[in-house]
């Protein structure tokens, strides 16, 4: 299995690469995960992960500014199904559109759009932005990346903004922080987590593991 | 629900753990590394660095030291200590850091917190103030001070707080001065005082003794999570009796036990 990490110059990819890293450790076939932005490296590629820390428009405009990336995206996720994960603004930017600091057009391929937090907390004093911190998971919908997770599990969440979901059927998993906030998205082969796995210890790891799992 | 977080704290001089857990199972007690991956063992729910090495080759360690941890604590890393611009801060997150604080730089430069959330997302910075109490202030009657509380400055605590928030920091690491090392509790005053201005989440630090401080200062200074060093560096309280408690009176938290 070779897993490719999509290098678009956004934060810590460090983390990502060493938490898939070890989790691959757990395959018996021959895996390797690599970090690039090389366009047939992605095309080589058996699962594809876009990580993101920023900004939804600073995001879009990084990965509009690498020459192909999106057409070969869309060909190898869309047209060719290959399993794909966006994580935190990674998997905001599949919206239709993002809120942050200026309208942005995302890559529609997950409907709904990205809007602040705090536009929906606002009469809470108790709710602190950023959500920053571990939070458990409600399923919404039953899917085998959520095998072995309880409700003891957390995970580390980061975020100002959300993706709100347009249909309902594309949401695994919800977060509650005063409102549900979508915590795992899915559309056929496209997950997407708002949550940081990478950082988020042993269950962070199992769900990654389950995420790689999934089509083998 | 979102749980407290119970963050230890790791001083590191010239790459080395200064106040360490003193566990007879520790391969290396000095070595922030084997610190880090302990703590993450027993349930910490996110570890804090701190830097107080002189000297630039000191600080130089700290890169090796972070890119370790970070191969094997998948908990977010905060580290704080002599970062003065967006070099050093992009030199640590590179290294594997997920927050970085800012402390003394950003009161002689406070444009530094603007700059660094603009480049890097406020979810990564982190603004620490270390605060201490001055009867002649009659805002919120606490000051800032710099370099580990040696120099006093006569900035507001709060204005300074909310500040920090206008220009972009993600959150508040907030140590009492004046609770600092007596282990008789947090500065629920303070905390409470900066928490309830501000949006972002307020870390309390400074003054933990036992389990009960941490449970008081999140129910009555609404801190967002506690931060503490030597009442775990000694062994006298683990994480997971704080997790403990805070459960006892209700106070979400990660179970990892």
């Amino acid at each position: 299995m070779f897993v490719l990490i999509i290098d678009y110059g956004s934060g810590n990819i460090k983390s990502v690469y060493n938490s898939i890293k070890k989790t691959l450790y757990n395959f018996n076939e021959f895996s390797e995960v690599k970090v690039s932005r090389n366009l047939s490296e992605i095309k080589k590629a058996d699962k594809i992960i876009l990580p993101g820390v920023g900004s939804f428009d600073q995001c879009m405009s990084r990965i509009r500014k690498i020459k192909d990336l999106v057409e070969t995206l869309k060909d190898e996720v869309i047209t060719k199904k290959k399993p794909f994960l966006g994580i935190c603004v990674g998997m905001q930017i599949l919206a239709d559109y993002g809120y942050e600091n200026q309208k942005t057009k995302g890559l529609s391929w997950i409907n709904g759009d990205v809007k602040p937090l705090k536009n929906f907390l606002e009469n809470s004093k108790n709710f602190k932005i950023p959500h920053m911190g571990w939070n458990s998971l409600s399923i919404y919908k039953n899917n085998n990346l959520l095998n072995d997770i309880t409700a003891n599990d957390q995970f580390y969440f980061v975020h100002s903004y959300f993706f709100d979901i347009k249909h309902k059927k594309n949401i695994i998993c919800n977060t509650q922080y005063g409102i549900n906030i979508p915590a795992i998205v899915n559309q056929d082969n496209i997950f997407g987590f708002q949550f940081h796995p990478e950082k988020s210890g042993r269950s962070g790891l199992k769900i990654l593991y389950n995420w790689l799992k999934l089509s083998l | 629900m979102l749980s407290k977080r119970v963050i230890p704290c790791l001083d590191v001089h010239d790459g080395r753990t200064v106040k360490g857990i003193n566990f007879v199972d520790l391969i290396d007690a000095g070595d922030p590394v084997e610190q880090a991956k302990l703590y993450n063992d027993l349930g910490a729910d996110e570890i804090c660095f701190l830097d107080i090495s002189a000297t630039n080759e000191g600080r130089k360690t700290l890169f090796n030291i972070v890119s370790k941890v970070a191969e094997s604590c998948f908990i977010p890393l905060t580290v704080g200590g002599g970062i003065k611009n967006n070099l050093d801060i992009n030199n640590l997150l590179k290294s594997g850091a997920d927050k970085v604080s800012i402390n003394s730089a950003a009161v002689f430069k406070p444009s530094l917190i603007k700059e660094a959330s603009d480049s890097f997302g406020c979810q990564c910075i982190v603004l620490a103030i270390d605060a201490y109490k001055d009867q002649s202030n009659y805002k919120s009657g606490y000051n800032v001070s710099t370099h580990g509380g040696k120099k006093k400055t006569d900035i507001d605590a709060l204005e300074w707080a909310i500040e920090g928030e206008k220009n972009g920091a993600g959150e508040i690491l907030l140590t009492s001065m004046n609770a600092d090392g007596t282990k008789l509790g947090y500065d629920i005053e303070l905390t409470s005082k900066i928490s309830t201005e501000v949006s972002i989440p307020v870390i309390a630090s400074g003054g933990a003794g036992k389990p009960i401080d941490m449970v008081n200062v999140l129910k009555k200074g609404n801190a967002s999570a506690v931060l503490a060093a030597s009442i775990f560096h000694f062994g006298i309280y683990s994480i997971e009796n704080v997790k403990k408690e805070m459960l006892k009176y209700r106070i979400p938290v990660r179970n990892t036990w």
